[in-house]
């Protein structure tokens, strides 16, 4: 790896007074190296971050045939890694032009880095720095346990798809000076919506109860406010004094939850595990924003480097290069999805909306489609509004918010099904709906997804650690759990409980001639199952 | 065989009596005694191979510099496949299940020798969503454009034979993609110190099969490892005569010779071919009907196995031979046909052990050659107690230097009629040295595969 050299240097810094000229705004900085196939062979299983700890898997070939990206959280091949200072990966023989274009895509990605919140928890260091730590105390710990550390880097991996990364990310955003007191938190944190399952009315207008009383008594508020309670729910204070008492636990973020709980591991000649199991959380909750804005990331760089690279002096001559690129880049596949395409276009149709004035709610209430065509209100604001969305949302709000007919119908969208012809034994491929609503959630479908993992803390029997997979209509991968199951049990030192949905698939009872209609929906029913693993043996249990 | 001939068969055995599990086996192969036996056509990527792209399979290095994913040169990182399975068998050792896959094989391509490659691998396994899992017929959805209709057709794919269909070739869809000849490890490698053909006898030295040795063979004059003083003389002799220094015999005065130092006659070190027996070895699998699924893959895993070892321990300088039998037997050219093949039809072992006969008899194979035979089998066979398969065995057993059968079970069953009537002839403990019979059951992993071939060629 070197760096690039000092004309391609400048080309890039040429770049970054223009993009911040137009408004991005990222750190001065950045790093820029020639990457070889080499050094890409030794990146790739490190996800381009060169300082990663080793592990013997990173050298072997990886089956990756099912959910490859549920498993792999992280691109492999990233052009540009949210470190400070950013550093951006090139082959040695790109023309100018192209590095122009480059360039402008990279700088892309690296405004959304630093200003995308849901990249708020790594603003505040650098992780090539994190990682290279990370990587000596791991060879440390080689040195010393030998093998045992790759069984334990193996185990922790294999759940590093559940952190808590919401839990991790949302205390940044806490205002400091918004100080509650405890009893305050449990009576509307716990009390009122666990115990007393509220409705959400009900509990809006105890809230506003409550700010009625601190607009009238101000620091008096909360006494006479919990002298009420008191005649209202006179066993509040019995479980407010019960549950001071216990730690709170995270439920969904199971490494930590082991790190903390854990008595295996609170054993002294097993501490060191505690720091191998931390690295692994850490890296993981570091790579969550990316596969999380991967659509808005993509499609704000690609909206960028189109918009920058047409604007700038120093290409001319080489439009038709460009378009070639750019288009094979950001074309819409006939059948498929590709992130840049709709990211970009998604980008470009919200400026143009807010330009017009059609992100109002002014223009939401109109119901005549007509006028909804014609509106154009001049508000020119449509650079705003995408800067705005950048900052603010990941895939899941960007295309829930903003796919809607208007845009599908724009670009010609529709979903593509695939279904059997059992008669002509073939694969039918064809459109299925140009609804905009079923775009959305297709689109939606797409998105990385965690299965919802929570931990019940009361369930497990003989100390027994109990998840409990909540169902969200896709089972878990079966040959997987096993190996997973292995590996949690070695950490918490007891038997584990994992609570899943499985598919039962039942024949269907009148043979389909011709494509399924759509009316005539899945064979398929769901069972609650239970597996233990006791002693590496897997049990399972239909409940 | 034709389908009549076969239902002939079938009645006279039943009039011998036949238990009614092997029938329903044979009456299973006679359903399917027409199908070919084809190796399944590649497989089509469709009509939209982005279909089932992830949105996440995108990604700048591609999209923008055209930097493909590279495919990692395991050989870089280990020294040899044996560090990656002594971490396995380490594991096994300290109570967790084992992780590496070594066979994963990869689709033998047409033709060409050499390919058979095997890269070592695994998996990290956690919880995460299935996403295959979805209603029978329904094969998921994704984005398009265009100006279709609902409901209007975009493009068709026929869809591909699965297990249920007359017999899926075992390669199938394994491995799609890999690039045969890029840098993955050579299975042969690592068996290379475990294994040696046995009972290697010397005939016909045509070919060297191991590489050179190396020996004080080869002469040089000026320089060298060590003098030949004979030839040195004879030189100096040579040359004094020609410079006359050596009028007569009678005056015979070596010290006034003349040495040039060309004179001096060394002899070097250089390689020398060493010529060794030659080996043919017959790959023999059953592709009846009944070998449908994990039996036939097992086989084939084990020939493969075979195959590649061969390859790399003597450099592709054994000879192979491949044939299939139903009922009746067939040669194949290249190994690529001989492992894809399809199954069906009824199941004749010693058809295709006469074939072997015959074509050694025909060229005089046995002559010049150390003949080896690995035959494959689920163990059904038609011919009830070996009459007609055991006097052919007998007829290999007087010329090749090794039999291995191998017999991999359905599960469910035992003591097949093959292992049957190999047993009861005795052949396995009269001559242990020249034949030997494996059995597994069809869920063997790996490592027993590698087992059975130690059994079989120790």
């Amino acid at each position: 790896m070197e760096l690039i050299n000092q004309h391609t240097k400048e080309i890039m810094e040429g770049c970054k007074e223009r993009a911040r000229a137009a408004g991005l705004s990222f750190t001065d900085e950045s790093l820029e190296y020639i990457v070889t196939n080499r050094d890409l062979i030794e990146l790739s299983p490190k996800v381009m971050i060169p300082t990663l700890y080793d592990y013997w898997v990173h050298d072997v070939e990886v089956l990756r045939g099912k959910g490859e990206y549920e498993l792999y959280p992280h691109n492999p091949y990233e052009t540009v890694i949210n470190t400070r200072p950013p550093i951006s990966f090139y082959n040695d023989n790109n023309p100018d032009w192209l590095n122009v274009m480059i360039f402008y895509h990279v700088l892309g990605h690296i405004d959304f880095f630093q200003n995308n919140l849901y990249f708020r928890h790594t603003w505040e260091y650098d992780f090539t720095g994190q990682a290279l730590s990370d990587k000596r105390v791991i060879a440390k710990l080689r040195a010393e346990k030998g093998r045992w550390v790759d069984y334990i880097i193996e185990f922790a991996r294999s759940i590093d798809n559940l952190v808590g990364y919401h839990t991790e990310l949302s205390p940044l955003f806490a205002s400091p000076k918004q100080h509650t007191s405890s009893r305050l938190d449990y009576y509307f944190d716990v009390f009122l919506q666990v115990e007393k399952k509220l409705s959400v009315g009900d509990f809006l207008k105890e809230i506003n109860r409550y700010n009625d009383f601190v607009a009238r008594l101000g620091e008096e508020a909360e006494t006479s406010f919990f002298a009420q309670i008191e005649v209202k729910y006179p066993e509040f204070e019995a479980h407010f004094q019960k549950k001071t008492g216990v730690k709170h636990t995270e439920r969904r973020d199971l490494l930590r939850f082991l790190v903390e709980n854990s008595e295996f591991l609170a054993r002294e000649e097993n501490v060191w595990m505690k720091s191998i199991l931390e690295v692994i959380r850490m890296t993981s909750i570091f790579f969550q924003p990316q596969i999380r804005t991967k659509i808005m990331n993509e499609g704000w760089a690609s909206y960028w480097h189109e918009k920058l690279f047409l604007q700038d002096d120093r290409i001319k001559g080489h439009e038709v290069d460009f378009a070639r690129v750019h288009a094979g880049v950001t074309s819409m596949p006939r059948v498929g999805m590709n992130p840049y395409a709709l990211g970009m276009r998604l980008f470009w149709f919200l400026k143009e909306a807010a330009d017009a004035g059609r992100t109002t709610y002014d223009f939401h209430r109109l119901t005549d489609a007509q006028e909804r065509k014609n509106y154009d209100r001049g508000d020119g604001t449509g650079e705003d509004f995408i800067f705005q969305v950048r900052e603010n949302l990941c895939d899941y709000l960007f295309l829930k918010n903003f796919i809607d007919q208007d845009f599908t119908n724009k670009y010609n969208l529709f979903v593509t099904g695939k279904r059997l012809d059992q008669q002509r034994m073939v694969w039918q491929y064809y459109v299925k709906s140009r609804d905009a609503r079923q775009y959305r959630d297709m689109c939606l479908n797409t998105l990385y997804h965690p299965p919802n993992i929570e931990i019940d803390t009361e369930k497990g029997e003989e100390g027994a650690l109990y998840l409990i997979h909540h169902f969200e209509g896709k089972q878990l991968v079966q040959e997987y759990i096993a190996n997973t199951l292995v590996g949690i049990e070695y950490l918490w030192g007891k038997p584990v409980q994992l609570e899943t949905s499985e598919a039962v698939f039942s024949q269907p009872s009148h043979s389909h001639s011709g494509p399924r209609d759509e009316g005539a929906e899945p064979e398929i029913t769901w069972q609650r199952v239970v597996y233990t693993m006791k002693e590496k043996v897997l049990t399972r249990k239909t409940l | 065989m034709a389908k009549s001939d076969l239902q002939n068969r079938l009645t006279k055995l039943q009039q011998q009596g036949l238990d009614p599990e092997r029938e329903k086996r044979f009456r299973d192969e006679l359903e399917q005694a027409e199908a070919d036996h084809n190796p399944p056509a590649p497989a089509q990527p469709g009509p939209f191979p982005g279909f089932s792209r992830s949105i996440y399979s995108f990604q700048d290095q591609a999209v923008l510099q055209r930097q493909e994913r590279v495919p990692n040169p395991y050989t870089l990182h280990f020294k040899s496949l044996d560090d990656l399975l002594e971490r396995d068998r380490q594991r096994e050792e300290d109570g967790f299940p084992r992780k590496i896959k070594v066979g994963k094989l990869i689709k033998p391509g047409k033709g060409g020798k050499g390919k058979v490659v095997v890269v070592p691998s695994t998996e990290e396994e956690k919880l995460i969503h299935d996403p295959t899992v979805r209603p029978p017929g329904e094969g998921g959805s994704t984005g398009g454009t265009g100006s279709e209709e609902e409901g209007d057709i975009l493009g068709e794919q026929p869809v591909r034979d699965t297990g249920g269909e007359p017999g899926a070739g075992p390669g199938q869809g394994e491995g799609e993609g890999h690039d045969l000849d890029a840098t993955a490890y050579e299975l042969g490698r690592a068996l290379t110190e475990k294994f040696q053909l046995p009972n290697l006898r010397e005939k016909g030295k045509k070919r060297s099969f191991t590489r050179y040795t190396y020996d004080l063979t080869d002469r040089n004059r000026g320089s060298g490892q060590v003098l030949d003083k004979k030839a040195t003389l004879r030189q100096i002799v040579e040359t004094n005569i020609a410079l006359g220094n050596l009028p007569s015999l009678e005056d015979l005065d070596p010290v006034r010779f003349l040495i040039a130092p060309k004179d001096k006659v060394y002899r070097v070190l250089s390689p020398e071919k060493d010529y060794e027996p030659q080996a043919l070895v017959f790959f023999v699998r059953d592709y009846s009907g009944s070998m449908a699924g994990k039996v036939t893959e097992l086989v084939v895993t084990q020939h493969v196995l075979i195959y590649s070892w061969l390859l790399f321990q003597y450099g592709g300088q054994v000879e192979s031979r491949f044939i299939l039998h139903d009922t009746e037997a067939k040669e194949v050219s290249d190994f690529y046909t001989y492992y894809n093949s399809r199954v069906a039809g009824g199941t004749e072992v010693a058809s295709a052990l006469k074939l072997v006969n015959e074509i050694v008899a025909k060229d005089h194979l046995d002559a010049d050659y150390n003949i080896y035979v690995f035959h494959g089998t689920d163990g059904d066979d038609w011919d009830t107690g070996g009459d007609k398969a055991l006097p052919e065995i007998m007829k290999i057993l007087s010329y090749a230097s090794r039999m291995g059968i191998t017999i991999a079970e359905h599960s469910g069953t035992q003591w097949t009629e093959v292992a049957r009537y190999m047993e009861n002839s005795g052949l396995l403990r009269d001559k242990p040295d020249l034949i030997r019979m494996d059995i597994m059951s069809e869920d063997a992993d790996e490592a027993r595969i590698i087992e059975g071939i130690k059994k079989l060629i120790s």
